[in-house]
């Protein structure tokens, strides 16, 4: 099986952001648009954070609801087939704790693929990269 | 340019109207941060200006680095400042410079008074003028904040600067507060704010920053954070934070207690960094794009002082300037007791280390009868009594009557017109920060372009010099000290975090940048260093500033440091010195 991310211990998080920024290198350079990572805060920074990552379901939401089919099953999470897309934005409002980001300049998701950069970045142990 | 780092936001607050222009120009020859602000206060703070005149601006300006690299957290506000009447800067982190560069903007310039109380909504779409008037007034910074970002909305990646009533009364040191726990504390951009009818600024940004050479910044994005995480030289901030070095500088007897009358505690200070974060510390966070999480949170659990079982557990984020301020220097030495009063400057607005230096002088002013209980309203100034402060900050806050109003423009104001000269430790109008380490550290205080100690940070060659058992020349310590202020001009251009300055050397600024946009070596980014000091110096000059008027405290003078009292001629020859090279084009580094 592959490799899913997961949270492991979101009262580490200091909202530095690294990972979402890790996220958005995959496409080679910097910034946050194409970060499929969020973090955000529990109503205040005192009182810590969320960070808000695919979950890879099972039976994943955003999949069912996309009316062209854009979204498929891979061994771990989904993947968004930018050409099929028509930027409905269905999957980001079918995904319940709010994993599918909205990229604005290009109208389409942005859905975890699952590949841990961003566990590799993330300085205070938040975050794993763990075989399912 | 990248992620339109070019592109300058102004906002005139009078006709409530906003702009973009463009200033590649500006950024390609200037980098960005400092080296920018200081061109833009140039063309548009006119000559003489009243610093809360409605012409003053407001610059705040990012860099080519900012967003890209860890420790590229800082965004750098400059201003005319209300409180020395001359150069106005100040570094602020929090999220400020990732939603500024973010919102695709390498600058934003506010100039004007808005006709009433506004704060702006600032994002990629441009500028929204919100109505403020029901916010201004409001006792507490904090809770302003949190309604500005209530009501904007959305959960993108925002910065809210706000200020308080510190700031809205004029208080020439009010601060500006950052996400709660970062300020653009020092030289009153809060009061310019609040000249301009500014309450706040709300960014949002979540742009997309293209990068010239994808692999090489993959690399040195890498091999930075690699030793980012690793490295010493970051350890103390990420463990204890700044209040590690309480302790250290109790011992070699160069931390300030009650007004410099008094040097350390010794072995056992109190307020120090490794007691507080196992009593206290109960939260830790990072601006963004910073691994170190520098930011110690307080959390201070208190009971309701009249009704049983009910208790309130306050966050305070503390670093070592504030506890040094409104801690040694008030020989206030409770922890409970400082962070009460760390929090109320918060909620006030005002700057943590010139209002603690102000107080210390009215205590010893009082003591020696200078002050009495007419002027104070009754309160009696007393080292350690956190309650007769916290009243006074409120009263300072609020101007509310003729000595608080003279003590909200600093010690020069009121030791002018009180007496007590010789023991209103400011340098170049700024209260002096927590380091009487010797020479070096007072030099930079002196010298520095806006009198900090993080101008050229003199408190660590001293310390350097101390451990050698090396001293050095007055030619030779301001020579050293400009080198440092140079250097630190880059990295404030790029921007990056100057407690990231051990990673940050020449060889890691030239890669982070050829990666980013393009090539310059680090000789000619050390030369641009020095033009950007010069430029500052030539702006302090244009508007009055004169190194021979400069006061040296007594009290400074007559208090020893580790490393010996201190020779008032050497300094004053370190200054000609440093005021020498700074008219000359002689290069500060000698080579």
């Amino acid at each position: 099986m592959g490799k899913r991310l997961r949270v492991v211990d979101v009262e580490r998080c200091v909202d530095c952001l690294l990972c979402a920024f890790a996220c958005a290198r995959r496409f080679g350079g910097g910034g946050l648009a194409k970060s499929a990572i969020a973090v955000r805060s529990v109503g205040g920074m005192e009182r810590g954070f969320v960070v808000v990552v695919c979950r890879a379901c099972e039976d994943p939401p955003c999949l069912a609801v996309c009316p062209v089919e854009a979204i498929r099953n891979v061994e771990v999470g989904v993947r968004v087939d930018p050409e099929r897309c028509i930027g409905c934005g269905m999957c980001v409002e079918a995904c319940a704790i709010g994993a599918v980001q909205w990229d604005k300049a290009e109208r389409k998701p942005v859905i975890c693929v699952h590949c841990g950069l961003c566990a590799q970045f993330c300085p205070h142990g938040v975050l794993a990269h763990e075989e399912v | 340019m990248p992620g339109g780092l070019h592109r300058v936001l102004f906002v005139d607050l009078a006709r409530h109207r906003s702009w973009v222009e463009n200033r590649e120009d500006l950024f390609s020859e200037r980098l960005g941060g400092a080296g920018v602000a200081i061109e833009l206060l140039h063309e548009h703070c006119p000559e003489s200006c009243d610093p809360l005149a409605p012409e003053n601006p407001i610059v705040l300006a990012v860099g080519p680095l900012t967003s890209l690299y860890p420790l590229a957290s800082k965004t750098v506000a400059m201003f005319k400042s209300p409180h020395t009447g001359n150069l106005g800067e100040s570094h602020c982190g929090g999220r400020s410079a990732m939603a500024l560069r973010l919102a695709g903007y390498g600058a934003m310039v506010i100039v004007g008074r808005s006709p009433s109380p506004v704060y702006l909504s600032v994002d990629a779409d441009g500028v929204r003028f919100r109505d403020a008037r029901t916010l201004w007034g409001m006792s507490s910074s904090l809770t302003a904040g949190r309604v500005m970002l209530e009501r904007e909305g959305g959960v993108g990646h925002r910065t809210v600067l706000r200020i308080g009533p510190a700031g809205e009364n004029l208080v020439t040191y009010a601060g500006v507060t950052v996400e709660t726990y970062r300020h653009f504390g020092r030289l009153g951009m809060g009061a310019v704010m609040g000249s301009k009818h500014l309450k706040g600024i709300v960014i949002a940004g979540d742009g997309d920053l293209p990068v010239a050479d994808h692999g090489a910044y993959q690399k040195t994005y890498r091999d930075l954070y690699t030793r980012a995480v690793r490295s010493p030289a970051m350890r103390k901030y990420y463990e204890l934070g700044t209040p590690e070095n309480l302790g250290p500088l109790s011992a070699m007897g160069a931390l300030p207690v009650r007004n410099l009358q008094a040097t350390g505690y010794g072995e056992a200070p109190p307020l120090e960094g490794e007691a507080l974060a196992r009593e206290h510390l109960g939260r830790r966070l990072a601006c963004s794009h910073c691994p170190t999480a520098c930011i110690h949170l307080a959390a201070l659990r208190e009971p309701h002082p009249e009704a049983p079982y009910f208790y309130k557990t306050t966050f305070v984020s503390y670093d070592y300037e504030p506890l040094y301020a409104l801690g040694t220097m008030l020989g206030v030495e409770r922890p409970q007791d400082a962070l009460h009063l760390l929090d109320a400057v918060e909620h006030l607005g005002l700057d943590a280390m010139s209002a603690g230096v102000v107080l210390a002088w009215a205590t010893e002013a009082f003591e020696r009868g200078l002050l009495d209980v007419e002027e104070t309203g009754g309160l009696h100034p007393t080292w350690g009594d956190a309650g007769v402060y916290g009243a006074m900050l409120e009263r300072i806050a609020h101007r509310a009557s003729r000595l608080y109003t003279l003590l909200g423009k600093g010690v020069d104001a009121a030791a002018t017109e009180y007496g007590g000269i010789d023991y209103a430790l400011s340098f170049g109008r700024l209260e002096m920060p927590g380091y009487h380490t010797g020479p070096g550290a007072h030099l930079t205080h002196l010298t520095g372009a806006r009198h900090s100690h993080l101008d050229s940070a003199g408190y660590s060659l001293d310390q350097k010099d101390m451990k050698a058992g090396q001293s050095r020349s007055p030619e030779e310590l301001a020579r050293a000290l400009l080198t440092e202020e140079a250097y630190r001009q880059v990295l404030s251009s790029l921007v990056v975090c100057f407690f990231a300055r051990g990673l940050y050397d020449a060889d890691t600024c030239v890669a982070c940048l050829s990666a980013a946009e393009k090539d310059r070596p680090w000789d000619e980014l050390m030369a641009l260093g020095e033009d950007i000091l010069r430029r500052k110096h030539t702006f302090k000059v244009r508007e009055g500033f004169d190194f021979d008027a400069l006061r040296i405290p007594a009290r400074a003078l007559e208090t020893p440091t580790p490393l010996g009292k201190l020779s008032e001629e050497s300094l004053r020859q370190a200054v000609s010195e440093a005021e020498r090279l700074l008219a000359s084009g002689e290069r500060f580094s000698g080579t």
